[in-house]
């Protein structure tokens, strides 16, 4: 059941902000169709700042030391990075749909085909292969939180609570968690949230009122870019054992699922990326997952192809949309470049 | 000012290929600073490392490796012609699913998942009929019609659900496309199709020519001597042309372009919008399966079976294909073309200098973000003609391109 917990939220937490992203982006009324390709881009700059830190030794004296403050202090850093410059690349989107008026569906498959390519191309000049890794040691090691940094010994327990939330998790996961009940609340509940998503509802009002709509836009991608950037490195940090590849498993393309499942509401996504996060575990570790303890491992018992637990998260995806999809509300003016002539 | 030009230049046609030329001039440029920086930075590589690559980049076609003094040498170079077209043609077929689907005002992202869905019935038709009591060329056609089909119906799903259930198409493209790769590896894991005869390659489905079933050469392996060219390329030029035919000159082409263009109206009209919608993801879904069953039937091309964790690039590649094209069928051939020979310049690119193929990426993925606001720069185009020829009348307003076409389907769509 820890295991099941743990991995599930491994899982659910990126998916989870990568949402929130879309939903910065589409209520201010921006397709954000490029939330996979700034996740590549953001693990990638965080996997190279971990990377180069780490061959600079700034903190190999804290690694040695063992004080794990330091290192934590580390991963904020490079989870900071990799917002910092998944901000930089989602202006390539606002750019293109706010100044220029550009189809946003093609403007953000244009990031998804470039962020890869970017990726793969300098990590091949870098580490001359096709995966950056970090310089030395592995993300366990270096920055996952440990029951020992409690003063427990090996062998002693910490409940289930404790194993299942502090023992071998990371920060990165409950950082992300404050940060969407945040960032739901700066939405929701704040002047500047109201003046967004009246951008993405009919940004002519909004104009008329003093609002400057382009400046709104340009707020929710970048939030959405730097969320998005944040959420990659988390991805790769906490379930790719901080590598990059140029690849997040479509990880972006199922956030936006999850956001549409979610119908543009923060409680309802949170709970629908636990839900595609449950199913992400059961796809990736379906034959160790021991429900109960007993040493019974279920799922792998029942003999079906691992096959289809792999696809089963899309087709889920697919089965719940169908469903959902009459009831959902998107934002009305979203995927709509805003004319100020038309007002 | 001569009257023929201004004529020329006034037609629509025109400002799109300029704007595409734009686009890829934009692109190539992106891709040289790249290339310049990254050298100038490495010292490996070094201004004169930057150089050559930029001169691939920009040549690649016509390179002909190097000399025995290490300088680059160029000229006609017949296998890389004879390889751009064989590359080019699942590229001209994925290009025009994308295109057939702009025109509805669709976007097919799912290329991809029905090239896979394709290459999975072709090569199970193709090595599964026995060749000793069936004609080899009846086999071929089989497979070939198979992976259409196969295409068809993965591509209608799509279709369907946009129709009936109003789901963002991009979104069940996606879907579908993960699926796909999902299924096919699973059809084919544990199959007889696993090539287990060459020991040396793991992973690999047969070779089509190991049941004696690959593309008639036409002679054109004696025109382009040492390449993988064969006749395929014919077919898809033929393809290109039909879906010309049938968007521009027929009944249903013109239902389905009403449809992209404003689907309200097009029911008010009378047009049934739901077909239509599913036969255009249908015909989409068919041309990306013709692309797959091409590209393996070519009987020298390999099929690596555990991939779902990645999708075709064949696919994808569709996109910029049909966007540089302007959606223009007979415009695709020639756009095909151009992305095989990217494909080429990266290949050169690893074989001849420090670089890697994948700043050939960044090219086509530049070239789709100019696509994204190509309106743009025709109007661009048009208000500095206007400017130069004052008394003139202004340019026809610009009809919807393919990219217009889907954002105008976007307005009324509940995503």
């Amino acid at each position: 059941m820890t295991f099941l917990i743990q991995q599930t939220l491994l899982y659910a937490v990126p998916l989870m902000i990568v949402a929130l992203a879309g939903v910065f982006a589409e209520r201010s009324g921006i397709i954000n169709l490029a939330l996979e390709g700034i996740m590549i881009f953001g693990a990638f700059i965080g996997v190279l700042f971990v990377n180069l830190v780490q061959k600079a030794g700034t903190f190999a004296e804290a690694k040695a030391a063992g004080d794990w403050v330091a290192l934590q202090g580390f991963m904020v850093l490079a989870m900071l990075a990799a917002a910092v410059m998944g901000a930089v690349f989602s202006l390539l989107l606002s750019f293109a749909s706010v100044n220029l008026k550009a189809d946003q569906t093609i403007g953000g498959t244009a990031l998804n085909l470039l962020a890869p390519a970017l990726v793969l191309f300098f990590i091949r000049i870098i580490a001359n292969q096709n995966t950056l890794q970090m310089a030395e040691g592995d993300s366990a090691s270096w920055f996952m939180i440990k029951k020992s940094f409690f003063g427990y010994g090996r062998s002693d327990e910490m409940g289930f609570f404790g194993s299942t939330f502090i023992d071998k998790t990371y920060l990165a996961t409950y950082i992300c968690i404050l940060l969407f009940v945040v960032l739901s609340v700066l939405l929701y509940k704040t002047r500047f949230g109201l003046r967004l998503r009246s951008c993405g509802e009919n940004p002519q009002a909004a104009d008329s009122l003093g609002i400057n709509v382009y400046v709104m836009r340009y707020a929710g991608t970048t939030i959405s870019g730097a969320l998005a950037g944040m959420g990659g490195f988390v991805y790769a940090l906490t379930t790719a054992n901080c590598a990059s590849t140029g690849d997040v498993a479509g990880f972006g393309f199922l956030a936006l699922a999850v956001m549409i499942f979610g119908n543009w509401n923060p409680l309802n996504i949170a709970c629908s990326a636990l839900l595609f996060g449950l199913f992400k575990c059961i796809a990736a570790s379906y034959a160790s997952i021991d429900l109960n303890g007993d040493g019974v491992f279920l799922l792998a018992d029942l003999g079906i192809s691992p096959h289809f637990y792999r696809m089963l998260p899309y087709l889920i995806t697919l089965v719940v949309l169908a469903f959902t999809s009459k009831k959902s509300r998107a934002p009305k003016a979203e995927g709509v470049p805003y004319d100020k002539s038309t007002r | 000012m001569n009257g023929g030009l201004s004529k020329l230049w006034a037609k629509d046609g025109t400002k799109s290929v300029l704007a595409s030329l734009i686009s890829i001039l934009i692109g190539m440029a992106v891709g040289g600073v790249i290339i310049l920086v990254v050298g100038v930075n490495n010292p490996n590589l070094g201004l004169s490392g930057a150089w050559e690559g930029i001169r691939l980049v920009f040549g690649g076609l016509f390179s002909t490796g190097r000399s025995a003094s290490g300088a680059l040498t160029f000229g006609f170079n017949p296998t890389s012609v004879g390889n751009m077209l064989f590359r080019a043609t699942p590229l001209i077929l994925t290009g025009l699913s994308v295109a057939v689907a702009f025109k509805t005002g669709l976007f097919n992202i799912g290329a991809p998942g029905q090239y896979l869905m394709g290459t999975a019935a072709t090569l199970m038709l193709a090595l599964s009929i026995p060749t000793e009591t069936v004609p080899a060329p009846l086999v071929w056609l089989i497979a070939f019609l198979g992976g259409m089909l196969a295409g068809a119906l993965w591509g209608c799903i799509p279709g369907l659900v946009k129709a009936f259930l109003n789901i963002n198409e991009v979104l069940a493209c996606i879907m579908t496309n993960w699926i796909a790769a999902n299924l096919v590896t699973w059809m084919f894991d544990g199959s007889d199709f696993r090539n287990l005869v060459e020991n040396t390659k793991s992973g690999y489905i047969y070779k089509t020519s190991y049941n004696g079933v690959q593309t008639a050469k036409l002679g054109l392996d004696k025109l382009f001597p040492g390449s993988q060219v064969n006749g395929g390329i014919l077919v898809a030029v033929l393809i290109a042309v039909i879906v010309y035919i049938l968007m521009n000159k027929t009944t249903l082409g013109y239902e389905l372009k009403a449809c992209g263009a404003n689907r309200h109206a097009a029911r008010y009209a009378g047009i049934n919008d739901k077909r239509n919608i599913v036969l255009s993801m249908a015909i989409a879904g068919a041309l990306s399966g013709a692309a797959a069953s091409l590209y393996y039937l070519s009987g020298n091309t390999e099929f690596f079976w555990s991939t779902y964790q990645s999708l075709p690039a064949t696919g994808f590649n569709g996109i910029p294909v049909a966007l540089l094209a302007a959606s223009n069928p007979i415009a695709v051939i020639f756009t095909g073309c151009f992305m095989s020979m990217l494909d080429i310049v990266g290949l050169q690119l690893t074989n001849l200098t420090a670089y890697n193929e994948y700043i050939t990426d960044v090219i086509i993925a530049v070239i789709v973000y100019l696509s994204a606001f190509s309106l743009v720069i025709k109007l661009w185009l048009s208000g500095r003609k206007k400017k130069k020829a004052a008394p003139e009348p202004a340019a026809p307003a610009t009809p919807p391109d393919g990219a217009g076409e889907a954002r105008n389907a976007k307005g009324g769509e509940a995503k």
